[in-house]
């Protein structure tokens, strides 16, 4: 028997790393894999050159910086990361937007910044956001859906040359909803008459629209984040306070001017909301660690969703937003630090009182 | 009742079923005890018999020395055997004073002093001196001296004595035990502590997942007024004395200062029991229920064992080891402390041994923070554990301060949840010890200034009332001469 040179406890939940980030994949496979069916072979070959460029750049870099690649790349981080970065691209863009992606994503957002944990902006959104950045209109050539095995859809061969080759076909091209609202907007069509041109409602909310490749299903990503909720992933403090304060404002402003702004409703179910405020806005290493913390990231995160929408050059905001808090986040988390037991916000010892609190 | 929230706190498993249902058992008297001069926070005790002596059952063999102390008494009849140096039981393994007693198979007691008739009617100073004398120390695990926290009365004014029977570690099950099979000692013992405090309400706080217990405890309680059993939620640490305190009564203890502050005094019901006997009987601390438990034990138990018994004969009451344990831990899984030897004894402060196999330890290499937030979450004291151990990793101990490392108490919630394995109430410990070690220093530091100050005034006045004299002297001298100019200004 050796002395013993740790301290208690001496029993440990079963958590992990590794199970965190495989649970927050598994509430995304459904979401995700609806997209694949929707958008076909092109969106799953830009899928697996993502993940697969995040991996091999993942192990390149842990090899630089001389740590364990085999272990670390098991905690399934780079996976997710490359997951969400592809979510987060058009799904007919060509195979080095994912790969260039991945490297800003992993290798610039990440790895500059020291590995997993270290790392101050959500690396998927970097990739995305500087991708968007430099190639603009690739980033935007959104495709109407054309379902796996669907009349008109492009078969194996097609999408090779889509992904692989470059091939855009022109005619399958179409505008997201709040890029044709903004367009339509500055030809001073009113959001009250361009609105009836976007999809409805419900294929909005069922995800039968044009979008990026993992973001349209907000019935999916809502099951998902509703999942990792009950698994204890991920707490409801994010999500609903990024959905709710993008909602009420959205609703305030457009009660008040429905010509130019749209409803709530249709900020929450278009673009990256959903995916946003369950997925990405509630990513650990890059949101506050209280959960009063996440409440002021959340509305932070909804508030400037809706500004940059209505009021930046660019017709989404969830990924600038959330860049942006991000970077707010290491003074939320000095200023939200819970009260210390028998102690009061200052950190002086209370007061002796028989009083209840 | 209603109880009041209480922030943070884990479910751990709680695996208490091993032992829950098992009745204590009695250990059979060992081939030797092996008695430690400190069982207990405060100074040790002062042996009174030397190597040869023969002893009774009862006898005290140590006697306290100081205020906060407690004597030691002869856990059965037998022969000194010899005073000596033996391995304690603490994570050092640093061997500690102790008297080792050949017990005589007799078990005989000694002459016990009286009990206390009507102690409900007797001074309350009476049974200070009686649990004092009666070498009863907290039981739940601390071991602080519990005849000075019965004093407390005289100090302050208090209202409630809160018998702590919620048992929130994992695993341990003596005080379950104790409570249903001896609800009655524990009553009467926790009475006779509120009449020696002057507090006029009793209540008994044990957590939701002994049922059997509030409802035996609850009959119990019933005959008398001002006893009450409360259920409390099951919520590590519950336990804790501060937390459980504010589960009952919805008062925050403050910072440095005591429950007693708030007019609670909490005891475990383990240590009423032994006031009851002590009072009533007069029969000192010489055994206690212990906990052996674990899945490398081959048959957990609940053992009323004499103090002094070395854990490694407790362990082959228990059918010794099933499967290799990985780590063996005095107290509880979550807060007890390694042990480094099986020679330790049993003092008056083990509540449970536990053979863990790295399965139930299920300690996993430490990876990355993933900044995942469940420290800050669950720490029921309110700190950010996250932020703490970044900057005790970089050897900021003074921004580790800042954030209130020291009024962490160590419960392990922080460790036990975080996915990373980041052993974060090791880096606490250090932090604590390291800067407990900066303090003293700073007050050694502070002290010889003080003195050196001190000496360099003596001085300076010694040389005055030298130079005074010198000039009295002078002055006696020549008491005719006027003083010179000259004269003036060296005065001056």
């Amino acid at each position: 028997m050796t002395i013993p040179t740790s301290s208690g406890p001496f029993t440990h939940a079963s958590t992990s790393v590794q199970k965190t980030m495989f649970m927050v994949l598994l509430a995304l496979l459904p979401a995700t894999a609806f997209n694949m069916y929707l958008f076909g072979w092109p969106a799953i070959f830009l899928f697996a050159v993502t993940i697969g460029s995040c991996v091999i750049i993942e192990a390149g870099c842990l090899m630089l910086a001389g740590r364990p690649v085999k272990v670390t790349l098991a905690d399934n981080s780079a996976v997710l990361t490359g997951w969400l970065l592809a979510a987060s691209l058009p799904p007919w863009a060509p195979w080095w937007i994912g790969l260039l992606g991945a490297i800003f994503a992993i290798a610039m957002a990440k790895h500059a910044f020291g590995g997993i944990g270290q790392n101050v902006f959500n690396p998927a959104m970097v990739g995305r956001t500087v991708l968007l950045i430099s190639f603009p209109v690739v980033m935007t050539a959104w495709v109407a859906p054309h379902p796996l095995f669907s009349v008109g859809a492009p078969g194996f061969a097609d999408a090779i040359a889509i992904t692989f080759g470059g091939h855009m076909p022109d005619a399958m091209s179409s505008a997201s909803a709040l890029g044709h609202i903004k367009t339509e907007l500055s030809r001073g069509i009113p959001a009250t008459q361009s609105i009836t041109q976007v999809p409805d409602m419900m294929d909005m909310a069922l995800g039968y629209r044009a979008g990026s490749m993992g973001e349209t299903s907000i019935l999916l990503i809502l099951a998902g984040g509703l999942f990792l909720m009950a698994k204890r992933i991920i707490s409801w403090h994010i999500p609903v306070t990024v959905i709710g304060s993008l909602f009420l404002i959205a609703e305030i402003f457009h009660t008040a001017d429905p010509v130019h702004f749209t409803s709530g409703t249709f900020h929450l179910l278009s673009g990256a909301t959903f995916l946003g405020a369950f997925f990405i806005a509630t990513d650990y290493v890059t949101s506050p660690v209280s959960k009063k913390g996440q409440l002021i990231f959340g509305v932070g995160c909804g508030l400037l969703i809706w500004l940059i929408r209505n009021f930046a050059g660019y017709p989404e905001g969830v990924a600038f937003a959330i860049l942006l808090m991000n970077a707010l986040t290491p003074i939320i988390d000095r200023y939200t630090r819970p009260r210390v037991f028998g102690r009061d916000r200052k950190g002086e010892p209370l007061a002796l009182s028989k009083e209840k609190p | 009742m209603k109880l009041y929230p209480v922030r943070g706190g884990i479910h751990p498993e709680y695996r208490k079923e091993q032992t829950s249902e098992k009745a204590i058992v009695l250990m059979p008297m060992p081939a030797a005890l092996y008695i430690p001069l400190q069982q207990h926070i405060g100074a040790p005790a002062e042996v009174l018999v030397k190597e040869g002596d023969l002893v009774k059952k009862g006898q005290m063999i140590a006697r306290s020395q100081g205020v906060i102390s407690s004597p030691q008494h002869a856990p059965t009849s037998g022969r000194i055997a010899a005073i000596t140096e033996v391995a304690a039981p603490h994570p050092s393994g640093l061997p500690q004073t102790t008297i080792i007693i050949e017990p005589d198979g007799k078990d005989e007691w000694a002459v016990l002093p009286e009990p206390i008739a009507d102690p409900f009617a007797a001074d309350p100073h009476l049974i200070h001196e009686r649990v004092a004398q009666s070498g009863i120390v907290g039981m739940g695990g601390a071991a602080f001296p519990s005849a000075v926290k019965l004093n407390l009365g005289t100090q302050k004014k208090l209202d409630t004595l809160l018998l702590n029977g919620a048992e929130c570690e994992p695993y341990l099950t003596c005080d379950d035990r104790v409570m249903r099979e001896y609800a009655d000692e524990v009553i009467d013992g926790a009475r006779i502590m509120a009449h020696a405090l002057g507090t006029p309400r009793v209540v008994i706080g044990i957590e939701l997942n002994k049922p059997e217990a509030i409802t035996i405890m609850s009959k119990a309680a019933s005959a008398f007024a001002g006893v009450e059993v409360i259920g409390v939620p099951v919520q590590y640490p519950m336990g804790s004395e501060r937390h459980l305190v504010q589960a009952i009564t919805g008062l925050e203890t403050p910072a440095r200062k005591l429950t007693a502050d708030l007019g609670i005094v909490v005891h475990n019901v383990a240590t009423a029991r032994a006031v009851h006997h002590s009072v009533r009987f007069g029969r000192p601390l010489v055994s206690r229920v212990v906990t052996v438990s674990g899945r490398a034990i081959r048959e957990p138990n609940n053992i009323l064992t004499p103090i002094g018994t070395r854990i490694t004969d407790l362990i082959e009451f228990c059918g010794g080891f099933a499967t290799r344990p990985e780590s063996i831990v005095n107290g509880g899984p979550m807060m007890g402390q390694p042990l480094a030897s099986l020679e330790a004894p049993v003092v008056k402060g083990t509540s449970g041994i536990l053979a863990l196999t790295t399965e139930e330890i299920n300690d996993q290499p430490t990876s990355s923070c993933i900044r995942c937030g469940s420290c800050v979450t669950i720490c029921p004291c309110g700190l950010s554990p996250v932020e703490m151990a970044a900057f005790i990793r970089k050897d900021n101990l003074e921004g580790a301060a800042k954030l209130g490392v020291r009024d962490c108490f160590s419960c392990g919630s922080c460790s036990y949840v975080c996915p990373s394995h980041i052993p974060l109430v090791h880096y606490f410990n250090y932090a604590k010890g390291m800067l407990s070690d900066l303090e003293r220093e700073l007050r050694k530091n502070d002290r010889v200034k003080t003195l050196v100050e001190v000496r360099t005034i003596r001085i300076e006045k010694a040389a005055e009332a030298k130079k005074a004299a010198l000039a009295a002297k002078k002055t006696a001298a020549a008491p005719a001469a006027t003083p010179t100019v000259d004269e003036e200004k060296t005065n001056a």
